[in-house]
């Protein structure tokens, strides 16, 4: 039943997409099959696979930094009323500013090329995944908590059994967001300072007006966000129900 | 000013203090970051100037337009959907994707179809702001209770009637979720457009700016966009917190 819905929403966005090209016109848009033959051929293309390996590279890096450093922050003001309440509105403003503005102070920061394309995409992923795992840890009910002291366990295994349980549902679904906000901030870092990568392809096929290479390199782009996406929300869902 | 609030302005002066310090002393070089106060007297002049007034215009006035659309699109489209449970289980994949995809990837297709104006950036602001108010409306339209609803049967309310009088203004706060996220996301959209490539906007001059090395007028130009931006967000926070408090009555 999810299966067939799945497929009737793909094959509705092909078939819109096929529509929107018939009215558009080909040189706006291309059609979805020559798009999907291109995307194939440049999978196929030795020289499009050091571009994927170097974004794939920043943007783990990126991702794990965001993880690192987001969690930290998040778990810390959230283990503390007073700091929650004092840096969540500070986050959420945060989160709300046009990261992309502040590309400039990265790159003269870290200079072009990984390091700046990693910070860029962290930044982007730290602030929601902070925000959801200072969230996650206020909002754990407090009678679990107190559960856990009148059965005395020790700090340690109420960390274990009730804190990590009790969270993880939120924490990873600001995992989540953070993966798909990292990604954009990596391909945004790599679309002006990079000599590499799928963000300078995409720039590079932009300034030529290269539709083919754009089409396909935007629908590589979506199929992967998605599919990472998918997965993440099945495991978010199953902590959710489980909860 | 509460306790709370007045430590949180304690942290924020505090940051930019040390900030200041930081570049005073050297530490932080100052090629890479000009002092706060510099940046407050640059923007000072900037503004006095009139010389962005063009690009201010355009940039707030894309922003506005993006904003209008998507609410209303967006109203529109969560009304509809949530009315016909078939269609929205299978748009339901959509809606959980759709902030995974990068809504920049799609900008130089929208160049190409709308060449370049104003549209692609109003274009990215809406797309990445739709969503947000769809999912909100469909998400406060679930919760009107049925009772009110069987209320409006047993008076023989029509649809549109319904739909004004009883769904609409019960989901109000959570369509307000959802345009507190539409204006962010519209002001990242537009700016993050105007940044890649355009021809006007703040974003574009800042990008200008950068690849002059005109330092004091890029952190000058990026300070008025955190500045305008977060004071937006905190005049509409203030503002669904008085619209919360007069609903728990």
């Amino acid at each position: 039943m999810k299966a067939r819905d799945s497929l009737l929403l793909i094959l509705i966005v092909v078939a819109a997409w096929q529509v929107f090209h018939w009215i558009v016109g080909d040189i706006a848009l291309r059609s979805p099959l020559v798009t999907a033959r291109h995307a194939l051929a440049l999978l196929a293309d030795p020289g499009f696979w050091p571009h994927l390996r170097e974004t794939l590279l920043a943007f783990a890096e990126a991702f794990a930094i965001a993880m690192g450093i987001g969690l930290f922050i998040g778990l810390t003001l959230g283990a503390s009323r007073l700091a929650g309440d004092v840096a969540e509105p500070i986050l959420v403003a945060l989160y709300s500013i046009p990261k992309v503005t502040l590309y400039p102070v990265i790159l003269l920061i870290f200079g072009i090329g990984m390091p700046a394309k990693v910070a860029f995409g962290a930044i982007h992923g730290i602030v929601p995944i902070s925000i959801f795992a200072l969230n996650a840890i206020r909002n754990i009910n407090p009678v679990y908590l107190r559960t856990g002291q009148v059965l005395r366990m020790s700090p340690l295994s109420a960390t274990r059994k009730i804190l990590i349980p009790a969270a993880l549902p939120e924490i990873v679904t600001g995992i989540r967001v953070g993966f798909s906000l990292t990604l954009i901030g990596t391909l945004l870092g790599e679309m002006f300072g990079a000599q590499r990568g799928l963000g300078h392809m995409l720039l590079q096929a932009m300034t030529r007006h290269n539709m083919d290479a754009i089409m396909a390199l935007t629908l590589l782009l979506v199929v992967f966000a998605a599919v990472v996406n998918a997965a993440l929300l099945s495991l978010d869902r199953h902590l959710h129900s489980r909860a | 000013m509460t306790r709370v609030g007045l430590l949180r302005l304690a942290v924020i002066v505090g940051a930019v203090v040390a900030l200041e310090l930081l570049i005073r002393t050297g530490i932080v070089p100052r090629f890479t970051i000009i002092p706060p106060s510099e940046m407050a007297t640059a923007l000072v002049g900037v503004l006095a100037s009139g010389k962005f007034k063009i690009d201010i215009t355009v940039t707030l006035s894309n922003v506005a337009m993006a904003i209008a659309s998507s609410m209303i699109v967006g109203v529109a489209a969560g009304t509809l959907l949530q009315g016909a449970p078939a269609v929205r289980r299978i748009f339901d994949p959509l809606f959980a994707t759709y902030y995974a995809i990068p809504m920049y990837a799609f900008y130089p297709l929208l160049i190409v179809i709308f060449g370049l104006g104003d549209m692609p950036q109003i274009c990215i602001g809406f797309l990445l702001a739709v969503m947000a108010v769809i999912i909100n409306t469909i998400n406060g339209l679930d919760r009107v209770p049925r009772v009110l609803l069987k209320a409006a049967q047993v008076h023989r309310m029509s649809v549109w009637r319904t739909a004004r009088r009883i769904r609409l203004p019960y989901a109000t706060p959570y369509i307000f979720t959802g345009f507190k996220l539409a204006v962010a996301y519209s002001f990242i959209g537009v700016i993050g457009a105007e940044f890649i490539t355009s021809s006007r906007g703040i974003g574009y001059e800042i990008a200008y700016a950068y690849n002059n090395f005109d330092n004091p007028l890029m952190y000058s130009l990026i300070l008025f966009i955190l500045v305008i931006v977060i004071s937006v967000n905190m005049s509409l926070h203030t503002w669904e917190k008085r619209l919360m408090a007069r609903r728990r009555r």
